[in-house]
């Protein structure tokens, strides 16, 4: 009796180690895989900054139909709903690789404005790309601060 | 005895009058002023290049609100920490009362109108490379920026340190008239000389410092720990920072580096700055960090 106990107790205890196990690296995949998405969508708004940007510099020829192209993807990218990436609990030092600062959910009306501003500036690119060089060079302008004045208030220090 | 005394008593009076008249802050040329006609909106351009803005905003400001220069801002140090005073127009507690030689002075010599010694927290040993034109055309548009009546907050730092009179020795040791790129330089280069070591003081966090908190020449731009004690402010000399001349340019106007991430923290209002500038200027400032040696 006495030795069914125990195995039971211990079967519990285990059972319970167990399953707390699970949950943590379930959660803990999970804020991963949400900063992960992240920095795809990041990467995916550099990718076609790159475009426009090489464009800009004069490395690339200027290409309307593929300038336009690339600035609706960028809008694309910045305008995904944010709910599902930027979830809470998933601030550097929290999730390895993240290095979004707590201010984006302690602050979470300041991070909207900042993303409603990379929006409008990526809108506003969208029509300058496809009209002629001078207005893509005139938007990049503003397209760098709307990323700049996020990433100053928002993201950690790189280096 | 006495007389080794008296004679060592005499040595000691005299070495502490040199020492005094040594760390005297230094007067302004008499003719200064002279003959400059102060203009404004050109010294709105000098006000975006010294990066004025940075400092001497109420800390957390943003747009217009930034043009407010109550100060406030804490600059923490090795040595205590330094806050940015009130340079609003307000008579009393800002510059309004100053004149410009006392405003010259002030900022490309580092002595208040009281005549006291100012911190080097504050770029005076950079900004004494600038023009009497440009000081002036600054101090106009200065006195057209909104006033407020915050009180500075007294700086915070201990003895010795706390001895202002002892930065006459600090100035008497670092402060350099000569600009550290030196040789033949095209004008676009002389250009960009005058803005990087000069009006944007970019070597006070790109260069390191030495035991007393002055800059190392000998390493100029060649990156710096970070002030705030995370991570480093990286060097931008050829050697250290391959980006290409159009490259620099885009980052100074745009903020986006060559792999078109943007600048972050402090970088991030520089640029905000810079884009304000002439795109000569930012061209010229490319093309000084590329007639850096190591090239």
């Amino acid at each position: 009796m006495y030795l069914t106990k125990s195995i039971s107790a211990i079967s519990l205890g285990a059972l319970l180690i167990a399953t707390t196990g699970f949950a943590a690296s379930h959660s803990d995949k999970a804020a991963k895989a949400a900063v992960g998405a992240r920095h795809a969508q990041m990467q995916i708004i550099a990718y076609h900054t790159g475009i426009l940007g090489g464009m800009a510099k004069g490395e690339a020829e200027y290409d309307a139909e593929k300038a336009k192209v690339a600035a609706a993807n960028l809008h694309a990218a910045a305008t995904l709903d944010p709910s599902t990436m930027w979830v809470e609990g998933t601030e550097t030092g929290m999730v390895e690789g993240s290095d979004a600062k707590a201010e984006v959910w302690t602050d979470a009306e300041g991070f909207a404005s900042k993303l409603e501003n990379l929006q409008t500036a990526s809108a506003a690119m969208m029509d300058a790309a496809g009209t002629d060089l001078d207005a893509l060079k005139a938007s990049m302008g503003n397209l760098g601060k709307a990323c700049g004045a996020c990433h100053d208030d928002y993201r950690v220090p790189k280096n | 005895m006495r007389r080794i005394l008296l004679i060592l008593l005499g040595c000691a009076v005299l070495g502490a009058a040199l020492g005094w008249v040594l760390t005297r802050p230094d007067p302004l040329e008499p003719d200064y002023a002279k003959g400059l006609t102060p203009d404004p909106q050109a010294g709105a351009l000098i006000f975006a290049a010294g990066g004025c803005v940075s400092c001497h905003a109420v800390p957390k400001s943003e747009g217009k609100d930034q043009l407010v220069l109550a100060g406030g801002l804490a600059f923490p140090s090795e040595f205590g920490t330094f806050y940015a005073p009130n340079i609003s127009p307000d008579p009393e507690q800002g510059i309004g009362d100053w004149t410009l030689p006392q405003f010259a002075r002030a900022v490309t010599l580092g002595v208040s109108p009281a005549g006291q010694h100012y911190y080097p927290a504050f770029p005076y040993t950079a900004y004494g490379h600038l023009a009497p034109q440009d000081v002036a055309d600054l101090f106009a548009y200065m006195q057209t920026l909104p006033a407020n009546d915050t009180p500075s907050k007294a700086h915070d730092v201990s003895f010795p340190f706390n001895i202002r009179r002892g930065l006459g020795m600090w100035k008497l040791l670092f402060a350099e008239d000569d600009y550290v790129l030196s040789g033949e330089h095209d004008a676009e280069v002389l250009r960009g000389r005058y803005l990087a070591e000069g009006l944007a003081h970019c070597g006070e966090c790109h260069t390191p410092r030495n035991a007393l908190g002055a800059l190392d020449r000998s390493a100029w731009l060649t990156g710096a720990p970070n002030p705030s004690g995370k991570g480093k402010i990286p060097g931008i000399t050829p050697a250290q920072l391959e980006w290409s001349t159009v490259d620099l340019v885009e980052y100074f106007t745009s903020g986006f580096t060559p792999e078109y991430d943007s600048a972050g923290g402090e970088m991030a209002e520089v640029v905000r700055n810079l884009s304000q500038l002439p795109e000569g200027d930012r061209a010229a400032i490319a093309a000084y960090l590329k007639a850096l040696p190591g090239g």
